[in-house]
């Protein structure tokens, strides 16, 4: 019975037309004259678009997502990365990127589009080597440049920003930017790099904003639907148009909280989720969905691209407010994409599993949760470190916590009808009762 | 002499509650990786002792790791879990792969000793960017010893605890270069007692024996078949039963091998570079050091720097084939393998993969190790 009235989003065919968009631009940008990167979905990609407007990327992780979710295409670039000799536990968008280009086909149809040059960050052990290996399969003539973000905790995780550690990552910033123009021949445009930088921040503080209005009861959003909207921080959190859209995308579920909009009409209990999901089976939170729990999120979806700050002291955690001026310079610049950055939730738990376990206590605490469900994915080392250090974690502060094995982008590793079972187990310890 | 490396291996925990007796009022402190800089701790006169695993099935590990991380990482965890290690006084890891170090979080979380400390090391090792930023860490990690031990050092106490480690390393290059000979005068399974004991004792007790064992070495000669030379690459190995397997094919089987070089961070990678004692600054030599040395995989990008060593190592200790091993779910050399196995084949190298687990199933192993040396003598006749 339904308790809530719901309506569709009204800006999601808008998502899917830009979504769609972003690809194509990719795969077009060299008949435009253009050129064409690719790069984690962490890069600090406002970095390469001060090269120009014609200037367009790839980013791996929703990239290896979107093949994921076509089961049969990723099953055929699975195959390929396997038959070069990669082992099949490897990050499994990795290896369906790999893949793709090894079978030479674009998941959004086509040939796959080589990239001129390569922009990556890296925490993950992957990340580098992703785009190293890359480089190496679309023939070793593709430069990389990498960031390395992996200078140590944020505050309040670590006493206090240390200089060194900022520093570290802004000077690899800078020293990007004149590689860039060595590499591609071009003059680099400051102007548009701050205007690009400022478009990070601002989709990456709206994206946190939008999450926030979660809180609401009846939950406005439910993650599936969140899979398809936080994908914009993840393509290139500093384009405008992406910016636009969340800010859009923020006015419109703000009005829906405010008439009581739910993305489940029959919410009767609250759960948060962990880490990406199975990419080909999303149809589980339909299926919680059918007991009356909604998904309401999770510290990967609002962390991932979201910009928050854990507050220790009140066990908070909230929107990183919007920096006072925008940068001036492109020292400024590449300081505050540096500083930004560098407090993304969901690179503390590299450094201690306890950070990332606090963080999910105050918002299981503040979103009302009712239970957590962690998928232990196998498909990636650097958002599973340390999970099972979470879950003890979270059962020693009194959470119901339920775990599945899976892999987000290898569907030989996911069991759906297990899965469901255990779900079956968990909702009912919640106190919800299997749909008729 | 060559005996005590593996005594020091054997009773790596006699050893260690031995050296607390003898040294009252010093510290001892557990390290996950070889990227902790040893020599900082030596300048505050604190012993640090690498923490390997045991090669032991257990069950302890899974509700901290969960399986899909590197057998030897869970290894690790258990010694603390299983409280092998209640002795020491603190514990640190040098962050190289995000495997090992949950390792060391869960053992920071469940076994605290009442010291422990994470040390960011940079992971783009080729910026020059890294030493600055390395150097600003030790300024932390000295802060932090400072206030453990209520002790301040000086560069005086730094140069010493390089010249420890230095004085070490060179001990153990100088009897690795006797492995060029025809006839090595020592075998692979001694070679990988000596460079883990050095992990697991006081260096300043390590080097005079090393030292001693190199002079014996001069005459030593080994009545055993040379066989196959082969070298050792990839993740982390002190499977002693499988070098064991190997150097003991020829008693068994018409085949015989010796490993004469390895590249893993139990023995080249760990100790190959020294500090650079011309920097007047100790501490930047020491972040030199680290940033320079043959890297984790992890940290060996945008170039593939390994590469190039690997194929000297090959050369100049004149190898018949390197078998490429990898702990299995071992993320960063999963992702150079097929890089290493192609470098080193166009550079006539033959290479034969291997996944390694906490406990190798020697059988079939021998079965396959044997396998490939006969592919080596097969391409012997050819030419
Ligand atoms: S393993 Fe996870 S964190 Fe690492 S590169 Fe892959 S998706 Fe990213
Ligand atoms: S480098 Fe490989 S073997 Fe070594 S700890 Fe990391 S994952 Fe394990």
């Amino acid at each position: 019975m339904a308790k809530y009235p719901t309506e569709p989003l009204k800006c999601w065919s808008k998502a899917k037309e830009l979504r769609e968009k972003f690809y194509r631009e990719f795969s077009e940008a060299h008949e435009k004259g253009g050129l064409r990167w690719m790069g984690s979905a962490w890069a600090h990609d406002a970095i390469p678009q001060g090269l120009g407007r014609d200037v367009k990327c790839i980013t791996g992780e929703p990239y290896g997502a979107s093949c994921a979710f076509d089961r049969p295409l990723s099953a055929e670039f699975l195959a390929a990365t396997e038959n070069y000799g990669f082992a099949r536990d490897l990050c499994s968008y990795m290896r369906n990127y790999w893949g793709s280009i090894l079978v030479n086909k674009y998941a959004l149809g086509g040939e796959f589009p080589k990239a001129d040059f390569a922009f990556s960050q890296h925490i993950c052990c992957s990340h580098a080597k992703w785009y190293q290996n890359a480089c190496e399969l679309e023939g070793g003539d593709v430069p990389l440049f990498a960031i390395d973000v992996g200078a140590g905790p944020y505050p309040p995780f670590a006493p206090k920003l240390y200089e060194h550690r900022v520093k570290y990552v802004q000077e690899q910033l800078l020293d990007a930017i004149d590689w860039l123009e060595k590499v591609t021949n071009r003059t680099y445009d400051d102007e548009l790099f701050l205007e690009c930088v400022w478009n990070d921040v601002r989709s990456t503080h709206t994206w946190a904003k939008i999450c926030m209005l979660n809180r609401a009861v009846p939950a406005p959003l439910d993650e599936k639907s969140i899979y398809s909207l936080y994908v914009f921080g993840t393509l290139q959190k500093s384009h405008p148009e992406f910016a636009d859209f969340y800010e859009e995308l923020y006015d419109e579920v703000t009005d829906r909280v405010q008439r009581g909009i739910a993305a489940c009409p029959t919410e009767q209990a609250r759960v948060m989720s962990d880490t990406q999901p199975p990419w080909g089976f999303l149809r589980i939170y339909r299926y919680l969905e059918s007991w009356g729990a909604v998904s309401i999120g999770s510290l990967y979806t609002f962390g991932l691209e979201g910009m928050w700050l854990y507050d220790d002291e009140r066990d908070e955690f909230e929107p990183r407010p919007m920096p006072a001026e925008k940068p001036k310079t492109r020292e400024e610049g590449c300081m505050l994409l540096a500083d930004w950055h560098l407090s993304k939730p969901e690179y503390q738990h590299f450094y201690h599993p306890e950070y990332k376990t606090r963080m999910m206590a105050a918002m299981a605490k503040h979103w009302g949760v009712n239970g957590i469900i962690l998928h232990y994915n196998r498909g990636c080392e650097g958002l599973s470190v340390g999970i099972a250090e979470n879950r003890l974690g979270l059962l020693k502060r009194g959470f119901k916590v339920m775990t599945y094995e899976g892999n987000m982008g290898d569907e030989r590793e996911f069991d759906e009808k297990a899965t469901e079972t255990r779900i079956d187990i968990f909702l009912e310890a919640l106190g919800l009762q299997k749909p008729e | 002499m060559i005996e005590k490396f593996e005594e020091w291996y054997r009773n790596r925990h006699e050893y260690q509650t031995d050296w607390k007796q003898r040294n009252p009022d010093k510290k001892m402190v557990g390290f996950f990786c070889t990227y902790t800089p040893e020599e900082i701790f030596y300048a505050f006169d604190i012993l640090p002792v690498r923490v390997l695993g045991s090669h032991e099935i257990q069950d302890v590990t899974e509700p901290h790791i969960f399986a899909m991380f590197c057998p030897y990482c869970r290894d690790v965890l258990a010694q603390g879990l299983k409280g092998k290690y209640e002795y020491l006084d603190g514990i640190t890891i040098g962050a190289s792969c995000i495997h090992l170090r949950q390792a060391y979080f869960s053992w920071d979380i469940h076994r605290n000793p009442g010291w422990s400390h994470y040390l960011p090391m940079p992971g783009h090792v080729q910026s020059p960017r890294a030493i600055p930023f390395l150097k600003g860490e030790y300024e932390l990690l000295i802060k932090k010893l400072e206030e453990w031990t209520g002790k301040t050092i000086t560069d005086a106490d730094l140069k010493r605890g390089i010249s420890i480690m230095n004085d070490a390393r060179r001990a153990m290059k100088k009897i690795y270069e006797l492995r060029k000979q025809d006839a090595p005068p020592i075998t692979g399974v001694e070679s990988m007692y000596m460079t883990c004991a050095q992990f697991f004792t006081d260096a300043r007790e390590f080097t005079p024996v090393a030292e001693r064992v190199y002079d014996e070495l001069q005459t030593r000669k080994l009545d055993r078949p040379v066989g196959k030379r082969l070298m050792l690459v990839g993740s982390e190995n002190d499977d002693l039963e499988f070098i064991h397997m190997v150097e003991t094919l020829a008693e068994r089987e018409p085949v015989g091998a010796t490993i004469v070089m390895e590249e893993h961070c139990t023995t080249t990678r760990y100790f190959w570079d020294e500090v650079d004692t011309s920097i007047e600054d100790p501490l930047e030599a020491i972040a030199e050091r680290y940033v320079l040395r043959t890297p984790c995989p992890s940290k060996d990008w945008p170039r593939r720097s390994r590469l190039d060593r690997i194929l000297q190592f090959g050369k100049d200790w004149n190898v018949d084939g390197a078998i490429v091993v990898q702990q299995k779910f071992c993320d960063p050399h999963e992702a150079d393998i097929p890089f290493v196995r192609k470098h080193l084949e166009s550079n006539g190298i033959p290479t034969y993969f291997l996944e390694f687990d906490v406990t190798t199933a020697v059988g079939p192993f021998a079965i396959r190790v044997e396998a490939f040396l006969e592919t080596l003598e097969a391409e012997e006749d050819l030419f």
